[in-house]
């Protein structure tokens, strides 16, 4: 709570605890939490972060487009419901419309507001020569450049006066060059004090972007995203990528996005190979007894002598063949050395036995390398099975993630928690 | 593509299909009822063959095609935004709208005019029964293109549009109607074309011996069939190729080349489409000072007034405005449930009264009219496969042909029919072939213009390892074209067969000079049970062919449809 002792007039933005989910309530996932800062005017805030982090979702909720699930949103000491009226917003896509030119898409912003026609076209070309498109009023969207697209963006953005500028990725859709000198154009406008605009909140995940033009950096952690720093850019206009300062500071930034949040990739579990669908208990049952015989035995004898088709004793054999503990040769199942050691020790030896193969199995290597990045070692199934569904269907996906549960909590390498359905690692 | 996302959906029967069953026999039970006070005799317009009168007659039936189809845009765009904005009106509305569109709306016809007529004068009466059937015919599409055009809408463009607060009037005027125009121009050539269809058999449309013929182009064709006045025909089918032709220049290719800035593409085309006309009127001092003086004041004011209205009053003003509209439809729902539980049950009353031997006649009919449509198809595809084919792997074939080809099929097959029946009426069986004829006349385009799509939408690389593989003759056909054509192949029958069940309804029962000539069939059944005001004989035939058309949809062509959309295309 300690963010609401900020307060005063020069105070237009202050987010309290806003937190974001999407999806069904059983189902929920957690995209922002807990998020609070204030902007004041003046400030020109970067929200950085990886994608994923939801910094773009943060800004809709700011100008408004999404209600936050918990938390509020205060504007000039007011909840905020609804569209935003005194912040604007400029779009990665610019999102003009194609069927007006420049200057019609400049003057639908100012229609709103109930200007008679001669009036809007006097502020819509004086807003297009600000950002330097005298001459091009004319065009349609698709015979200008990019660069000069994103300027119509701006001018249109700036037609309703905001107080607050947010900008959603504003140069990321621009070549190197127009970017750049877009950037300094914006910021000639921006220190020159010809905007209209008192605050800026940019959206960006280019760290350098950020330290070239804002004052303040607040970085979100990755999935879900939480504020996990936030803290001015003290450097003097113009700023020289090249100035010891400002590395510095882009080297802070870089080393808090990639290691002061665990960058958590959900592992792409769909790639290895599928877990044949079989219990260590079941597997235990078929080596147990094979060794009983001579090792070696005819797989439609032991199909119909545990009442099976051969068909569901297949998955049986894959399993026993991926741990290592035998193999299918002409018709038969033959235990490897392994499977005759395993078959002999007793239960916690087994585990011992075991424990390295299933270790070393890709597709169990891959679920404990996301647990052991992640915050508290535990993650939801359901981002597991989100990785599944990229290659299997739901059933294959839940029927894979039970299997691979099964092995891992065997082994004692991860465990799963029917309650929070989670999965993790035992700390200790 | 509207086609293929609404028939997507698997979904069989639902209450919401039986409710719309209810619906129609409710409405077809109203317009019986009102029938009932119809004059026994009716006597048509004196129609003069002179080819000086066909300018007038022209321009009569271009009135009617004018009206209609300003009536399908303006329906299209009120449901097609109901159902888009409204969650609840959805679930009513989208149902309701691919019934609507697959039934055949000519097998409605005699009852709507004779229904029309009873309490209005009949000049008037029959005008807005032609002008409701052509409406029919145009209006569904459009409502699915502005439907789909509504849902579509690129997100970030709607953030636009919401974060620079336009209401909604500025929504549906700048971002809605513009996203969605390229679509309403295709579909409205596509409804156009298929409106001259039913325009043709609304004006030469007789029933007994009620003349409910209008003047127009299809009297005009249908009088001179009768009396065998060659010169006369010609005149009038060239008056309508020229009608056809010179819409197609005057209108919509200047439209078309109009609408390509509503295209979402980010660069300029290489070669957009052109008009001269559209140049010629862009240029001109006349059309700028029009534009300047009279529609963009119209509209500033138009915008100003709607801005204003909805910017005034506070939230809670229109929350309770809100919820007195709620309240307002809600219970009109109920009324209507009400007034459709009652006419259904009604309709169906009637329809107990009918003994074994009606039913009996109905079933035949419907055996006699659905070998027919087969027959049509068939005849239909025997042709159209080997030419499409042709059309569709040969580009100098296709340049030569193609001119000719869509000059001849935008003739209505509806405008050939009374020359048919001239050749044909005399002969035994004659109405029997002219009427597979009509079906043959009025769906093998549909079939044809699919077949030359899909062959050329076969991949080059494809064709070449078949050469190379010297697959030839039958076998080619089989393992090779005929899969890849098998989605085209679908969609061109769908269509197809419902436009031979239409033609069925004014083919198999007709008045030709003075003689009324009819052969076994449902449609047939329809227009006599209505000449001879046998009401629940016409209920019951033409809800049968409604039901008959829906579950062979349903249970035939979906299914086939979702399998070509499954297995056998290309991307």
């Amino acid at each position: 709570m300690q963010n609401l002792k900020i307060s005063g007039d020069r105070v237009l933005l202050q987010l309290n605890r806003v937190s974001k989910y999407y999806g069904q309530p059983e189902s929920r996932i957690l995209i922002l939490d807990s998020i609070s800062f204030g902007i004041k005017e003046g400030e020109f805030a970067a929200l950085l972060g990886h994608s994923g982090s939801g910094k773009s979702t943060l800004l809709r909720i700011v100008t408004g487009l999404t209600a936050p699930s918990t938390g509020q949103v205060l504007y000039r000491n007011q909840v905020l419901k609804g569209i935003n009226p005194h912040a604007s917003l400029v779009f990665q896509s610019f999102a003009l419309y194609p069927w007006f030119t420049a200057l019609e898409n400049v003057e639908l912003a100012l229609k709103v507001k109930g200007l008679p026609l001669p009036q809007r076209r006097q502020r819509a070309l004086e807003l297009l020569d600000m950002v330097g498109l005298d001459g091009f009023e004319d065009a349609y969207p698709r015979e200008l450049s990019g660069g000069m697209r994103q300027k119509v963006g701006f001018a249109r953005a700036l037609a309703v006066e905001p107080e607050l500028l947010c900008m959603d990725e504003p140069f990321s859709s621009l070549d190197v060059l127009s970017a750049e000198t877009l950037r300094g154009e914006l910021m000639e406008l921006w220190l020159g004090r010809k905007l209209p605009t008192k605050a800026i909140l940019m959206v960006t995940h280019n760290i350098e972007e950020a330290v070239l033009l804002a004052d303040r950096a607040i970085v979100l952690s990755k999935n879900p995203g939480r504020v996990i720093a936030d803290f001015p850019i003290p450097l003097s206009y113009p700023r020289e990528r090249k100035s010891r300062g400002f590395t510095a500071i882009v080297d802070r930034i870089y080393r808090i996005i990639t290691q002061g949040a665990p960058a958590l990739a959900i592992p792409e579990l769909a790639e290895e190979a599928p877990l044949p669908h079989a219990a260590i208990d079941t597997v235990t049952g078929l080596v147990e007894r094979v060794a009983a015989g001579v090792g070696r035995e005819d797989l439609y004898r032991l199909a119909a002598e545990l009442q099976m088709e051969v068909d569901d004793l297949l998955p049986v054999t894959g399993a026993a063949e991926r741990l290592g503990l035998g193999r299918v040769e002409e018709g038969d199942f033959v235990l490897s050395p392994l499977g005759l050691e395993f078959a002999a020790a007793e239960v916690l030896v087994r585990k011992e036995l075991l424990r390295p193969t299933i270790a070393q199995d890709l597709f169990i290597q891959r679920i404990v390398q996301a647990l052991e990045a992640a915050e508290d070692h535990s993650l939801p199934e359901e981002l597991f099975l989100e990785a599944l569904y990229k290659g299997f269907s739901e059933e294959e996906a839940r029927a894979q993630l039970e299997t691979a549960v099964d092995w891992g909590r065997y082994a004692e390498l991860f465990t799963y928690d029917r309650d929070s359905r989670e999965l993790y690692i035992e700390q200790g | 593509m509207q086609l293929r996302s609404i028939l997507h959906a698997h979904r069989s029967f639902s209450t919401g299909d039986l409710m719309v069953g209810l619906g129609l026999a409710a409405l077809l039970y109203l317009g019986i009822q009102l029938s009932t006070g119809a004059p026994d005799r009716f006597a048509g317009p004196e129609v003069n063959l002179s080819p000086a009168a066909l300018p007038y007659y022209a321009l009569r039936s271009l009135s009617r095609m004018a009206a209609a189809y300003l009536l399908s845009l303006s329906f299209s765009l009120v449901y097609g935004y109901v159902a888009a904005k409204n969650r609840r009106a959805q679930t009513i509305l989208l149902p309701l709208l691919d019934i609507l569109q697959s039934i055949p709306i000519l097998s409605f016809m005699p009852v709507v005019v004779l229904a029309l007529v009873s309490f209005l004068p009949r000049g008037l009466g029959v005008e807005l029964g032609s002008i409701l059937l052509i409406f029919t015919s145009q209006a569904w599409n459009l409502t699915f293109a502005f439907y789909h055009g509504l849902i579509i809408v690129p997100k970030e463009m709607r953030e636009a549009a919401s974060i620079f607060r336009l209401n909604w009037w500025l929504q549906f005027k700048a971002l809605e109607v513009p996203f969605a125009t390229i679509g309403l121009v295709w579909n409205s050539m596509m409804s156009w074309a298929g409106g001259w269809f039913f325009l043709m058999a609304a004006e030469q449309f007789t029933l007994g011996d009620k003349d409910f013929r209008l003047l127009g182009l299809g009297s005009y064709l249908k009088t001179a069939a009768e009396q065998g006045n060659i010169s006369a025909l010609i005149w009038g089918l060239g008056a309508m190729v020229a009608v056809i032709l010179l819409l197609d220049q005057f209108v919509w290719q200047p439209i078309l080349a109009w609408a390509d800035k509503f295209k979402l593409q980010t660069v300029s085309a290489s070669e957009p489409p052109r008009s001269w006309v559209l140049d010629v009127l862009s240029r001109s001092w006349l059309v700028e000072r029009f534009h300047a003086k009279a529609i963009a004041p119209l509209g500033e004011a138009i915008d100003r007034r709607l801005v204003g209205m909805v910017n005034e009053g506070s939230s809670s003003v229109r929350r309770r405005r809100g919820s007195i509209l709620g309240a307002i439809s809600t219970i009109l729902l109920i009324a209507l449930l009400a007034a459709v539980i009652y006419g259904g049950t009604r309709a169906v009353s009637l329809m107990t009264t009918l003994g074994w031997r009606e039913w009996l006649e109905i079933l035949s009919g419907a055996v006699a009219t659905w070998l027919r449509v087969l027959v049509a198809l068939f005849l239909a595809l025997a042709w159209t496969l080997p030419l499409g084919v042709a059309i569709g792997t040969n580009q100098r074939l296709a340049n030569r042909v193609m001119p000719v080809v869509q000059v001849v099929a935008s003739v209505p097959a509806t405008a050939l029919f009374p020359i048919l029946l001239w050749l044909l009426i005399n002969v035994a069986g004659g109405l029997n072939f002219a009427s597979i004829l009509l079906m043959l006349l009025g769906t093998q385009w549909y079939l044809l213009f699919n077949i030359i799509a899909g062959s050329m939408a076969i991949p080059q690389d494809l064709r070449y390892t078949t050469d190379n593989l010297a697959i030839q003759g039958w076998e080619r056909w089989r393992s090779f074209t005929l899969p890849a054509l098998f989605p085209y192949l679908i969609t061109g029958m769908i269509t197809a067969t419902g436009g031979a069940w239409n033609a069925s309804v004014v083919s198999e029962y007709v008045r030709f000079a003075t003689k009324t000539e009819s052969t076994l069939g449902l449609g047939s059944l329809i227009s006599q049970a209505t000449a001879d005001a046998n009401f629940a004989l016409l209920l019951a035939s033409t809800l049968t062919m409604v039901g008959i058309v829906v579950v062979v949809n349903r249970l035939l062509w979906r299914r086939l449809y979702n399998l070509a959309e499954e297995r056998f295309r290309w991307d």
